[in-house]
Protein backbone atom coordinates (compact mmCIF):
# COMPACT_ATOMS: atom_id res chain seq x y z
CA UNK A 1 0.00 0.00 0.00
CA UNK A 2 1.13 3.34 -0.97
CA UNK A 3 1.50 6.13 1.57
CA UNK A 4 -0.48 8.62 -0.55
CA UNK A 5 -3.14 5.57 -0.42
CA UNK A 6 -2.72 6.21 3.32
CA UNK A 7 -3.87 9.69 3.59
CA UNK A 8 -7.19 8.58 2.41
CA UNK A 9 -8.52 5.88 5.15
CA UNK A 10 -9.45 5.93 8.42
CA UNK A 11 -10.84 3.17 10.89
CA UNK A 12 -13.53 1.13 9.33
CA UNK A 13 -15.47 0.73 12.32
CA UNK A 14 -18.70 3.18 11.98
CA UNK A 15 -18.46 4.56 15.57
CA UNK A 16 -14.73 5.73 15.43
CA UNK A 17 -15.95 7.28 12.09
CA UNK A 18 -16.74 10.66 13.89
CA UNK A 19 -13.59 10.51 15.69
CA UNK A 20 -10.55 12.63 14.64
CA UNK A 21 -8.41 9.58 16.56
CA UNK A 22 -9.30 7.86 13.63
CA UNK A 23 -7.19 9.21 11.16
CA UNK A 24 -4.52 9.16 9.78
CA UNK A 25 -4.16 5.17 10.88
CA UNK A 26 -0.57 4.60 12.51
CA UNK A 27 1.46 2.12 10.89
CA UNK A 28 2.74 -0.29 13.16
CA UNK A 29 5.92 -2.46 12.63
CA UNK A 30 5.75 -1.59 9.37
CA UNK A 31 8.35 -3.13 6.46
CA UNK A 32 8.63 -0.80 3.55
CA UNK A 33 9.40 -1.25 0.08
CA UNK A 34 10.47 1.39 -2.55
CA UNK A 35 8.97 0.91 -6.10
CA UNK A 36 10.71 1.88 -8.81
CA UNK A 37 7.74 4.78 -10.16
CA UNK A 38 8.06 7.24 -12.56
CA UNK A 39 8.01 10.82 -11.60
CA UNK A 40 4.51 12.28 -12.98
CA UNK A 41 5.08 16.14 -11.86
CA UNK A 42 1.41 17.61 -12.93
CA UNK A 43 -0.06 14.20 -10.85
CA UNK A 44 1.56 15.05 -8.14
CA UNK A 45 0.80 18.85 -8.24
CA UNK A 46 -2.71 18.29 -9.32
CA UNK A 47 -3.05 15.62 -6.07
CA UNK A 48 -1.70 17.96 -3.40
CA UNK A 49 -4.64 19.88 -2.54
CA UNK A 50 -6.52 16.78 -2.01
CA UNK A 51 -4.10 15.81 0.71
CA UNK A 52 -4.70 16.16 4.40
CA UNK A 53 -1.29 17.52 5.00
CA UNK A 54 -1.39 17.02 8.61
CA UNK A 55 -1.95 13.62 8.69
CA UNK A 56 0.63 13.04 6.07
CA UNK A 57 2.84 14.92 8.09
CA UNK A 58 1.83 12.65 10.85
CA UNK A 59 2.26 9.75 8.60
CA UNK A 60 5.61 10.27 7.44
CA UNK A 61 7.42 11.18 11.01
CA UNK A 62 5.87 7.49 11.75
CA UNK A 63 7.63 5.79 8.95
CA UNK A 64 10.60 7.54 10.27
CA UNK A 65 10.99 9.74 6.68
CA UNK A 66 12.64 13.44 7.51
CA UNK A 67 9.78 15.89 8.86
CA UNK A 68 7.87 17.72 6.71
CA UNK A 69 6.98 21.61 6.73
CA UNK A 70 4.07 22.86 8.36
CA UNK A 71 2.46 24.33 5.85
CA UNK A 72 2.24 22.34 2.46
CA UNK A 73 3.86 24.30 -0.42
CA UNK A 74 1.35 25.53 -3.27
CA UNK A 75 1.76 24.04 -6.48
CA UNK A 76 3.84 27.47 -7.79
CA UNK A 77 6.21 26.27 -4.90
CA UNK A 78 6.63 22.84 -5.40
CA UNK A 79 6.88 22.51 -9.77
CA UNK A 80 9.60 24.89 -8.78
CA UNK A 81 11.02 22.58 -6.58
CA UNK A 82 12.99 19.84 -7.68
CA UNK A 83 14.02 18.57 -4.66
CA UNK A 84 10.57 18.44 -3.05
CA UNK A 85 9.29 17.33 -5.73
CA UNK A 86 11.76 14.31 -5.51
CA UNK A 87 10.36 13.75 -2.05
CA UNK A 88 7.42 13.84 -2.37
CA UNK A 89 7.20 11.53 -5.35
CA UNK A 90 9.59 9.13 -3.43
CA UNK A 91 6.97 9.27 0.08
CA UNK A 92 4.39 9.29 -1.61
CA UNK A 93 4.05 6.79 -4.89
CA UNK A 94 7.10 4.75 -4.28
CA UNK A 95 7.21 4.03 -0.50
CA UNK A 96 5.07 1.04 -0.20
CA UNK A 97 3.75 -0.54 3.50
CA UNK A 98 4.33 -4.21 2.18
CA UNK A 99 4.15 -5.61 5.79
CA UNK A 100 2.82 -4.79 9.04
CA UNK A 101 -0.33 -3.06 10.58
CA UNK A 102 -2.32 -0.38 10.75
CA UNK A 103 -3.96 0.85 13.98
CA UNK A 104 -6.74 2.84 15.03
CA UNK A 105 -5.89 5.54 17.39
CA UNK A 106 -9.95 5.90 18.68
CA UNK A 107 -10.21 2.35 19.15
CA UNK A 108 -7.08 0.63 18.70
CA UNK A 109 -8.05 -2.21 16.08
CA UNK A 110 -5.12 -3.33 14.29
CA UNK A 111 -5.57 -4.13 10.24
CA UNK A 112 -3.11 -6.13 9.12
CA UNK A 113 -0.80 -5.01 5.88
CA UNK A 114 0.54 -8.67 3.53
CA UNK A 115 2.02 -8.38 0.47
CA UNK A 116 1.07 -4.82 0.54
CA UNK A 117 -2.72 -5.47 0.79
CA UNK A 118 -4.06 -4.12 3.84
CA UNK A 119 -7.15 -5.93 4.67
CA UNK A 120 -10.04 -3.58 6.64
CA UNK A 121 -12.46 -6.89 6.81
CA UNK A 122 -14.21 -6.59 10.85
CA UNK A 123 -14.27 -9.09 13.01
CA UNK A 124 -18.24 -9.69 13.70
CA UNK A 125 -18.10 -7.76 17.15
CA UNK A 126 -17.13 -4.71 15.38
CA UNK A 127 -19.09 -4.60 12.55
CA UNK B 1 -15.51 -22.73 3.26
CA UNK B 2 -19.15 -24.04 2.32
CA UNK B 3 -20.06 -23.92 -0.68
CA UNK B 4 -22.52 -25.87 -3.00
CA UNK B 5 -20.70 -27.73 -5.78
CA UNK B 6 -24.07 -29.61 -6.70
CA UNK B 7 -24.51 -29.60 -10.81
CA UNK B 8 -27.46 -27.45 -11.66
CA UNK B 9 -29.71 -30.03 -12.35
CA UNK B 10 -29.53 -31.11 -8.63
CA UNK B 11 -30.59 -27.38 -7.69
CA UNK B 12 -34.61 -27.46 -7.55
CA UNK B 13 -35.86 -24.47 -8.84
CA UNK B 14 -37.36 -23.79 -5.67
CA UNK B 15 -34.14 -23.50 -4.10
CA UNK B 16 -33.48 -20.26 -4.71
CA UNK B 17 -36.56 -19.00 -4.01
CA UNK B 18 -36.81 -20.85 -0.56
CA UNK B 19 -33.46 -19.39 0.02
CA UNK B 20 -35.70 -15.63 -0.41
CA UNK B 21 -38.30 -16.45 0.98
CA UNK B 22 -36.23 -17.01 4.25
CA UNK B 23 -34.21 -14.29 3.69
CA UNK B 24 -37.59 -12.43 3.55
CA UNK B 25 -38.70 -13.37 6.50
CA UNK B 26 -35.85 -12.70 7.81
CA UNK B 27 -35.74 -9.15 7.24
CA UNK B 28 -39.95 -8.88 8.15
CA UNK B 29 -38.32 -9.64 11.80
CA UNK B 30 -35.96 -6.09 11.86
CA UNK B 31 -38.04 -4.49 14.10
CA UNK B 32 -37.75 -7.31 16.66
CA UNK B 33 -34.62 -8.69 16.18
CA UNK B 34 -32.38 -6.42 14.07
CA UNK B 35 -28.67 -8.08 14.73
CA UNK B 36 -30.32 -11.65 14.14
CA UNK B 37 -31.70 -10.60 10.75
CA UNK B 38 -28.56 -8.87 9.74
CA UNK B 39 -26.45 -11.39 11.09
CA UNK B 40 -28.71 -14.10 8.52
CA UNK B 41 -27.98 -11.78 5.66
CA UNK B 42 -24.43 -11.73 6.28
CA UNK B 43 -23.98 -15.45 6.29
CA UNK B 44 -26.23 -15.88 3.29
CA UNK B 45 -24.34 -13.72 1.18
CA UNK B 46 -21.17 -15.23 2.50
CA UNK B 47 -22.12 -18.41 1.59
CA UNK B 48 -23.66 -16.93 -1.95
CA UNK B 49 -21.48 -14.18 -2.81
CA UNK B 50 -18.09 -13.77 -0.67
CA UNK B 51 -17.17 -17.32 -0.44
CA UNK B 52 -18.33 -17.98 -4.60
CA UNK B 53 -15.79 -14.88 -5.49
CA UNK B 54 -12.87 -16.20 -3.25
CA UNK B 55 -13.46 -19.71 -5.19
CA UNK B 56 -13.74 -18.64 -8.49
CA UNK B 57 -11.71 -15.43 -8.86
CA UNK B 58 -8.82 -16.61 -11.34
CA UNK B 59 -11.24 -17.57 -13.86
CA UNK B 60 -13.79 -14.89 -13.04
CA UNK B 61 -11.10 -12.60 -13.50
CA UNK B 62 -9.67 -14.02 -17.06
CA UNK B 63 -13.28 -13.12 -17.87
CA UNK B 64 -13.19 -9.44 -16.68
CA UNK B 65 -10.21 -7.42 -18.82
CA UNK B 66 -12.79 -5.11 -20.82
CA UNK B 67 -13.82 -2.03 -19.31
CA UNK B 68 -17.48 -1.53 -19.38
CA UNK B 69 -17.37 1.58 -22.18
CA UNK B 70 -19.81 3.94 -20.07
CA UNK B 71 -17.44 3.74 -17.20
CA UNK B 72 -14.25 4.49 -18.77
CA UNK B 73 -16.02 7.09 -19.93
CA UNK B 74 -17.03 8.69 -16.69
CA UNK B 75 -13.07 7.80 -15.57
CA UNK B 76 -11.93 9.55 -18.16
CA UNK B 77 -14.00 12.68 -17.70
CA UNK B 78 -12.46 13.20 -14.37
CA UNK B 79 -10.23 16.33 -13.82
CA UNK B 80 -6.34 15.69 -13.33
CA UNK B 81 -5.40 14.75 -9.84
CA UNK B 82 -9.35 13.58 -8.91
CA UNK B 83 -9.61 10.74 -6.08
CA UNK B 84 -11.75 7.86 -6.58
CA UNK B 85 -12.56 4.85 -5.44
CA UNK B 86 -13.66 1.78 -7.25
CA UNK B 87 -15.96 0.05 -4.39
CA UNK B 88 -16.00 -3.87 -5.15
CA UNK B 89 -12.87 -3.16 -7.45
CA UNK B 90 -12.73 -7.34 -8.52
CA UNK B 91 -9.63 -7.54 -10.63
CA UNK B 92 -9.00 -4.16 -10.81
CA UNK B 93 -9.57 -3.72 -14.61
CA UNK B 94 -10.90 0.14 -13.92
CA UNK B 95 -8.30 1.26 -11.73
CA UNK B 96 -6.09 2.23 -14.51
CA UNK B 97 -8.19 3.80 -17.02
CA UNK B 98 -7.37 7.60 -16.20
CA UNK B 99 -3.15 7.61 -15.67
CA UNK B 100 -4.08 11.49 -14.36
CA UNK B 101 -5.92 10.22 -11.05
CA UNK B 102 -5.64 8.43 -8.00
CA UNK B 103 -7.90 5.15 -7.59
CA UNK B 104 -8.34 2.87 -4.70
CA UNK B 105 -10.00 -0.29 -5.18
CA UNK B 106 -11.66 -2.06 -2.63
CA UNK B 107 -13.33 -5.49 -2.61
CA UNK B 108 -14.37 -8.34 -0.25
CA UNK B 109 -12.65 -10.81 -1.78
CA UNK B 110 -9.11 -11.27 -1.14
CA UNK B 111 -8.05 -13.42 -3.85
CA UNK B 112 -9.69 -10.42 -6.36
CA UNK B 113 -7.78 -7.87 -4.64
CA UNK B 114 -4.23 -9.69 -5.00
CA UNK B 115 -5.04 -9.83 -8.95
CA UNK B 116 -6.15 -6.66 -9.25
CA UNK B 117 -2.14 -5.80 -7.24
CA UNK B 118 -1.10 -7.73 -9.48
CA UNK B 119 -2.14 -5.59 -12.21
CA UNK B 120 -1.52 -1.92 -11.13
CA UNK B 121 1.66 -3.49 -10.55
CA UNK B 122 2.34 -4.73 -13.99
CA UNK B 123 0.84 -1.16 -15.23
CA UNK B 124 3.24 0.40 -12.62
CA UNK B 125 6.32 -1.58 -14.03
CA UNK B 126 5.67 -1.03 -17.37
CA UNK B 127 5.76 2.89 -17.28
CA UNK B 128 9.15 2.33 -15.37
CA UNK B 129 10.46 -0.17 -18.06
CA UNK B 130 9.67 1.97 -20.63
CA UNK B 131 10.80 5.37 -19.11
CA UNK B 132 13.86 4.15 -18.55
CA UNK B 133 14.46 2.76 -21.87
CA UNK B 134 12.81 6.05 -23.23
CA UNK B 135 10.66 3.76 -25.60
CA UNK B 136 7.47 5.78 -24.37
CA UNK B 137 4.50 4.29 -26.53
CA UNK B 138 1.46 2.81 -25.07
CA UNK B 139 3.02 2.07 -21.44
CA UNK B 140 4.47 6.10 -20.82
CA UNK B 141 0.64 6.55 -20.12
CA UNK B 142 0.11 3.79 -17.80
CA UNK B 143 -1.32 4.59 -14.18
CA UNK B 144 0.86 5.01 -11.82
CA UNK B 145 -1.42 6.20 -8.72
CA UNK B 146 -3.33 3.04 -8.02
CA UNK B 147 -4.02 1.05 -5.18
CA UNK B 148 -5.88 -1.56 -3.37
CA UNK B 149 -7.38 -3.03 -0.50
CA UNK B 150 -9.48 -5.63 1.04
CA UNK B 151 -12.68 -3.96 2.63
CA UNK B 152 -16.66 -4.87 3.13
CA UNK B 153 -18.70 -2.32 0.75
CA UNK B 154 -20.92 -1.91 4.08
CA UNK B 155 -17.60 -0.72 6.32
CA UNK B 156 -15.56 0.81 4.17
CA UNK B 157 -12.20 2.75 5.39
CA UNK B 158 -11.98 5.49 3.67
CA UNK B 159 -11.85 9.01 4.74
CA UNK B 160 -15.45 10.46 4.82
CA UNK B 161 -16.13 12.65 1.98
CA UNK B 162 -12.09 12.51 0.76
CA UNK B 163 -13.06 11.28 -2.68
CA UNK B 164 -14.06 13.14 -5.97
CA UNK B 165 -15.86 10.40 -6.88
CA UNK B 166 -16.48 6.75 -6.34
CA UNK B 167 -17.78 4.06 -8.66
CA UNK B 168 -18.80 0.93 -7.82
CA UNK B 169 -19.62 -1.49 -10.61
CA UNK B 170 -21.93 -4.93 -9.99
CA UNK B 171 -21.85 -5.22 -6.47
CA UNK B 172 -24.81 -3.93 -5.03
CA UNK B 173 -26.76 -6.06 -6.62
CA UNK B 174 -25.47 -9.07 -4.44
CA UNK B 175 -26.57 -7.33 -1.01
CA UNK B 176 -29.88 -9.74 -0.01
CA UNK B 177 -31.94 -7.18 1.61
CA UNK B 178 -33.01 -4.18 0.38
CA UNK B 179 -31.84 -2.23 4.00
CA UNK B 180 -28.45 -3.82 3.00
CA UNK B 181 -28.35 -2.28 -0.36
CA UNK B 182 -29.42 1.32 0.71
CA UNK B 183 -26.94 1.27 3.15
CA UNK B 184 -24.57 0.32 0.54
CA UNK B 185 -25.42 2.97 -1.43
CA UNK B 186 -25.63 5.24 1.61
CA UNK B 187 -21.48 4.65 2.51
CA UNK B 188 -20.54 5.47 -1.16
CA UNK B 189 -22.27 8.82 -0.72
CA UNK B 190 -20.45 9.09 2.80
CA UNK B 191 -17.10 9.04 0.40
CA UNK B 192 -17.30 11.64 -1.66
CA UNK B 193 -17.04 15.25 -0.64
CA UNK B 194 -19.74 17.31 0.04
CA UNK B 195 -20.88 20.19 -1.82
CA UNK B 196 -19.87 23.75 -0.63
CA UNK B 197 -21.10 27.16 -2.36
CA UNK B 198 -20.30 27.57 -5.70
CA UNK B 199 -18.45 23.69 -5.87
CA UNK B 200 -20.74 20.49 -6.40
CA UNK B 201 -20.11 17.95 -4.38
CA UNK B 202 -18.26 14.53 -5.10
CA UNK B 203 -20.43 11.90 -7.39
CA UNK B 204 -20.64 8.36 -7.20
CA UNK B 205 -21.63 6.34 -9.84
CA UNK B 206 -23.47 2.89 -9.37
CA UNK B 207 -24.41 0.01 -11.86
CA UNK B 208 -26.40 -2.74 -11.20
CA UNK B 209 -28.48 -5.71 -13.33
CA UNK B 210 -31.63 -5.13 -14.49
CA UNK B 211 -34.70 -7.21 -14.34
CA UNK B 212 -35.82 -6.01 -17.55
CA UNK B 213 -33.63 -8.00 -20.38
CA UNK B 214 -36.06 -8.51 -22.54
CA UNK B 215 -33.82 -8.69 -25.42
CA UNK B 216 -31.35 -11.10 -24.06
CA UNK B 217 -31.45 -14.96 -23.80
CA UNK B 218 -31.29 -15.30 -20.32
CA UNK B 219 -35.23 -14.41 -20.34
CA UNK B 220 -35.83 -12.45 -17.09
CA UNK B 221 -38.03 -9.25 -17.76
CA UNK B 222 -40.50 -7.37 -15.85
CA UNK B 223 -42.95 -8.70 -13.36
CA UNK B 224 -40.28 -11.54 -13.00
CA UNK B 225 -38.87 -12.92 -9.55
CA UNK B 226 -35.92 -10.38 -8.46
CA UNK B 227 -34.21 -12.37 -6.15
CA UNK B 228 -32.11 -15.31 -7.74
CA UNK B 229 -29.17 -17.14 -7.89
CA UNK B 230 -27.58 -17.67 -10.55
CA UNK B 231 -24.70 -20.45 -11.06
CA UNK B 232 -21.30 -20.19 -12.41
CA UNK B 233 -19.81 -23.43 -13.94
CA UNK B 234 -16.18 -23.46 -12.65
CA UNK B 235 -15.22 -24.76 -16.12
CA UNK B 236 -11.36 -26.84 -15.70
CA UNK B 237 -8.92 -25.62 -18.87
CA UNK B 238 -9.19 -28.99 -20.44
CA UNK B 239 -12.67 -29.06 -20.79
CA UNK B 240 -13.25 -25.83 -23.10
CA UNK B 241 -12.90 -28.28 -25.85
CA UNK B 242 -16.25 -28.78 -28.56
CA UNK B 243 -19.72 -30.21 -27.14
CA UNK B 244 -19.92 -33.27 -27.89
CA UNK B 245 -23.55 -33.75 -30.27
CA UNK B 246 -26.30 -33.88 -28.12
CA UNK B 247 -24.87 -33.12 -25.12
CA UNK B 248 -27.40 -30.32 -23.36
CA UNK B 249 -25.31 -28.10 -21.04
CA UNK B 250 -26.90 -27.55 -17.32
CA UNK B 251 -25.61 -24.12 -16.91
CA UNK B 252 -21.97 -22.36 -17.95
CA UNK B 253 -19.50 -19.87 -17.19
CA UNK B 254 -19.30 -16.36 -18.13
CA UNK B 255 -17.04 -16.87 -20.63
CA UNK B 256 -18.18 -16.02 -23.63
CA UNK B 257 -20.42 -13.49 -22.20
CA UNK B 258 -18.42 -11.21 -20.81
CA UNK B 259 -18.97 -7.64 -22.72
CA UNK B 260 -21.28 -6.12 -20.15
CA UNK B 261 -20.44 -4.26 -17.49
CA UNK B 262 -18.34 -6.30 -15.96
CA UNK B 263 -21.08 -8.56 -15.38
CA UNK B 264 -22.56 -10.43 -17.89
CA UNK B 265 -25.78 -12.84 -16.10
CA UNK B 266 -25.14 -16.37 -17.40
CA UNK B 267 -28.37 -18.63 -17.74
CA UNK B 268 -30.09 -18.96 -14.52
CA UNK B 269 -29.93 -23.09 -13.01
CA UNK B 270 -33.66 -22.82 -13.43
CA UNK B 271 -33.59 -22.27 -17.35
CA UNK B 272 -30.22 -23.41 -18.52
CA UNK B 273 -29.13 -23.38 -22.09
CA UNK B 274 -26.09 -24.46 -23.18
CA UNK B 275 -23.33 -22.46 -24.25
CA UNK B 276 -21.66 -22.73 -27.43
CA UNK B 277 -18.33 -23.70 -27.33
CA UNK B 278 -17.88 -24.47 -24.30
CA UNK B 279 -18.96 -28.56 -22.85
CA UNK B 280 -20.43 -28.60 -19.61
CA UNK B 281 -19.07 -31.78 -17.42
CA UNK B 282 -21.29 -33.46 -14.52
CA UNK B 283 -17.85 -33.06 -12.60
CA UNK B 284 -17.35 -29.45 -12.91
CA UNK B 285 -18.46 -27.51 -9.77
CA UNK B 286 -21.30 -24.95 -9.70
CA UNK B 287 -21.85 -22.44 -8.04
CA UNK B 288 -24.73 -20.41 -7.08
CA UNK B 289 -24.11 -16.81 -6.58
CA UNK B 290 -26.79 -14.34 -5.13
CA UNK B 291 -28.36 -11.40 -7.30
CA UNK B 292 -30.97 -9.03 -6.59
CA UNK B 293 -32.14 -7.99 -9.80
CA UNK B 294 -33.32 -4.79 -10.14
CA UNK B 295 -37.02 -3.11 -11.67
CA UNK B 296 -36.99 0.13 -12.78
CA UNK B 297 -36.98 2.81 -10.97
CA UNK B 298 -35.59 0.60 -7.95
CA UNK B 299 -32.48 2.21 -7.89
CA UNK B 300 -33.14 5.89 -7.59
CA UNK B 301 -35.40 5.00 -4.97
CA UNK B 302 -32.70 2.99 -3.07
CA UNK B 303 -30.34 6.67 -3.87
CA UNK B 304 -33.14 8.88 -2.20
CA UNK B 305 -33.70 6.40 0.86
CA UNK B 306 -29.77 6.88 1.66
CA UNK B 307 -30.37 10.35 1.70
CA UNK B 308 -28.49 11.11 -1.95
CA UNK B 309 -30.03 12.82 -4.87
CA UNK B 310 -30.11 11.59 -8.46
CA UNK B 311 -27.78 13.23 -10.84
CA UNK B 312 -28.91 11.24 -13.49
CA UNK B 313 -29.41 7.49 -14.69
CA UNK B 314 -30.19 5.33 -17.38
CA UNK B 315 -30.14 1.81 -18.48
CA UNK B 316 -27.56 0.23 -20.60
CA UNK B 317 -27.17 -2.83 -21.95
CA UNK B 318 -28.91 -5.31 -18.73
CA UNK B 319 -28.20 -2.94 -16.50
CA UNK B 320 -29.46 0.09 -14.98
CA UNK B 321 -27.30 2.68 -12.93
CA UNK B 322 -26.98 6.01 -11.88
CA UNK B 323 -25.46 9.06 -11.08
CA UNK B 324 -25.90 10.16 -7.34
CA UNK B 325 -24.15 12.81 -5.13
CA UNK B 326 -24.81 13.69 -1.93
CA UNK B 327 -28.75 15.97 -0.82
CA UNK B 328 -27.18 18.38 0.85
CA UNK B 329 -25.30 19.89 -2.97
CA UNK B 330 -28.57 19.30 -4.89
CA UNK B 331 -30.35 21.22 -1.89
CA UNK B 332 -27.99 24.13 -2.13
CA UNK B 333 -27.67 24.46 -6.01
CA UNK B 334 -31.23 24.74 -6.12
ZN1 LIG C 1 -11.30 2.49 15.13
Amino acid sequence: MKVLTLNFLSCAVKSCKSSSDSFPLHPKDAELVSDDVELNQQLLVNLLPRIDWNALRTTSTELGFPQLPEQPPTAEELQADAKMLKDLHTLLMETQINEGKLVCGHCGHEYAVREGIANFLLPSHLV
Amino acid sequence: MAISSTAPSALPSSSAADAVAKLTAAGAETETEPAAAEAEAEAYERTHVHCVYEAIAPHFSATRYKPWPAVGSFLRAQPPGAVGFDVGCGNGKYLGVNPEILMVGSDRSASLVALARSRCKELQNRQAGAAAAGTGGEARGAAVATDVLVADGLSLPFREHSADFVICVAVIHHMSTRARRQDAIRQLLRCVKLGEAGRTGGQALVYVWALEQGTSRRGWDEGGEQDLLVPWVLKSQQKQQKPPKGVKGEGTGEASAADKSGEAPPTPATAAAPEPGVAPSHTDPVFQRYYHLYRKGELEQDVLAAGGVVVSSGYERDNWWVVAANGLVAHERR
